[in-house]
């Protein structure tokens, strides 16, 4: 892999840049895998980009129905933050936290990671108070978090109505200064790059149809271009987590819904942060391009189709326009939906199961991008090891089992 | 946009009028306390999620205000049929 630096972008421009090298290989598949991961969204490929690097399992194969990064990485609203409540959630969005904060360095790649920091707003008194506790939590668990004044968001993000007469009054916000965005498809691509570099088959247009087993143990997938063979199969396939789990005779608690988001046309620069609200159900950034970056609501009703109902996307601008009456005449130019897997406890799931050598990393739900580098590093240890990560082991499959859920819906931006 | 037909009311109504209730057909358990953690589990947590004919329970909050369920495909959207609670769908096929 040739290093990305200003001097071999000046060499390039000598040549009219058509003389870059190829990002990554089009490997034909071998016909056996130490790892195969099923899926090559962005935690899939950083699943396999840990295990090359941290592990040194290089033998891998990332087989992807469509094309990288081409499923939720391509449809979210790209918010990092880690002001999660319970411990065991906090401390894993922290960690990916921490990683993206270093990820450009690390992949040579720029993901356009902006800590342009995170407002989460409260509307009415039971609000604030879960604010306050959510920020108190995450400062002892070693977060940034602060409580701030309507004074202070009006500081922040200037647009926003703080008026006492508006229908839900802006009360307070928790602020978390280190999250903020990053590049979608950057962070696909950067781990995908890093990951073929390191040895592993990127393998495209390959849909995994079965997965084949012998004496209560994995032993390849089925494609639709043939069989191929695996000591270990990773599955970190978001909403069609069910439909993989199926092929192997497991049930999981996940059920596969649209989450929508859309983005207006571009503006000029008016909003350098993120503003979210659970309670009027509204978050929204601007795009390095300009354009209004809005999160919408989660369809009520389970769905493979990756559209969404109308009226979700009405009552989200309806919030928007009421935080930000300016954005009244901002004109919408797209819309789209991805298909979540989300839990009943709204936290994933990182876990091996019953079968032998089968992991599952899914049920992200609303809130998978921000944890990317994250999931992709304990998932990677936890098939590595096969023995749970340390920060994973709370999210195994069995806590379904035992009852211990991590009850994160207060903090998911997302109602599910 | 969904259009939903009540099979109570007998009209085709907006989605907006009616709340969506998980999966149909999962039985209560009659002893619950004779059941292993995992059985408890399996009825509280997991469900089918099926790519495909779904079986599903809606609710009718601002028309008649009764569940009723429903056959849809969860890819197209399309609602095959609506029948009352306690009857059985006309529509089963294996999801894809």
């Amino acid at each position: 892999m040739k290093k990305y630096s200003g001097f071999s972008l000046l060499k390039n421009a000598l040549s009219y840049h058509e003389n870059w090298q190829k990002v990554w290989r089009s490997p034909t598949p071998k016909k056996h895998y130490d790892v195969i991961i099923v899926g090559g969204g962005g935690h899939g490929l950083a699943t396999a980009y840990y295990l090359a690097k941290v592990h040194g399992i290089t033998n891998v194969a990332v087989i992807e129905k469509g094309y990288l990064g081409g499923g939720n990485t391509a449809r979210n609203t790209t918010i990092i933050r880690s002001n999660y409540l319970w411990d065991e959630a906090s401390q894993l969005y922290d960690l990916s936290l921490k990683l993206w904060e270093g990820l450009s360095q690390e992949l040579n790649y720029n993901v356009m990671f902006s800590q342009r920091g995170v407002l989460n707003l409260g509307h009415n008194l039971q609000d604030m108070r879960d604010i306050e506790r959510r920020v108190n939590a995450n400062r002892l668990n070693g977060i940034d978090g602060e409580v701030v004044s309507p004074q202070r968001i009006k500081e922040i993000a200037p647009l926003i109505n703080i008026s006492s007469d508006s229908r839900y009054p802006i009360l307070g916000a928790s602020w978390q200064p280190r999250g903020g965005t990053a590049r979608h498809d950057a962070v696909a691509w950067g781990y995908a790059r890093g990951a073929d570099a390191l040895g592993v088959d990127l393998i495209q247009q390959t849909e995994v149809i079965g997965i084949r087993r012998k004496g209560g143990a994995v032993i390849g997938v089925e494609t639709n271009h043939g069989f191929i063979g695996a000591a270990k199969v990773a599955c970190v396939t978001a909403g069609n987590s069910g439909v993989v789990a199926a092929m192997a005779g497991l049930r999981l608690p996940v059920e596969s819904r649209p989450l929508q988001a859309l983005v207006s046309e571009p503006v000029k620069p008016c909003l350098d942060t993120v503003v979210m609200s659970n309670a009027v159900h509204g978050y929204i950034s601007q795009s390095d391009k300009g354009d209004l970056v809005i999160g919408a609501g989660v369809d009520s009703y389970n769905g493979y189709g990756q559209r969404g109902s109308f009226h979700v996307v009405e009552h989200t601008i309806q919030a928007i326009c009421e935080l930000f009456p300016s954005f009244s005449r901002v004109r919408m130019n797209r819309q789209w939906g991805g298909i979540v897997d989300t839990c009943p406890d709204a936290c994933p799931i990182i876990s091996k199961t019953p079968i032998k050598g089968l992991y599952f990393n899914c049920g992200w739900g609303t809130g998978g991008f921000k944890a990317t580098p994250g999931s992709g590093y304990v998932f990677a240890d936890t098939v590595a090891n096969d023995h749970p990560h340390s920060l994973a082991a709370a999210f195994s499959l069995d806590r379904f089992n035992t009852g211990a859920l991590i009850d994160e819906h207060g903090a998911a931006g997302v109602a599910h | 946009m969904l259009l939903i037909h009540c099979p109570h009311c007998q009209e085709n109504r907006d989605e907006e009028e009616f709340s969506y209730g998980g999966e149909a057909h999962i039985v209560r358990p009659l002893e619950p306390e004779a059941l292993n953690d995992e059985a408890w589990a399996d009825y509280l947590f997991f469900r089918t999620n099926s790519r495909g004919i779904h079986h599903e329970m809606w609710y009718h909050a601002v028309g008649c205000r009764r569940y009723f369920n429903a056959t849809r495909n969860t890819v197209t959207y399309e609602i095959l049929e609506t029948y009352k609670t306690g009857t059985q769908p006309t529509i089963v096929g294996a999801s894809a």
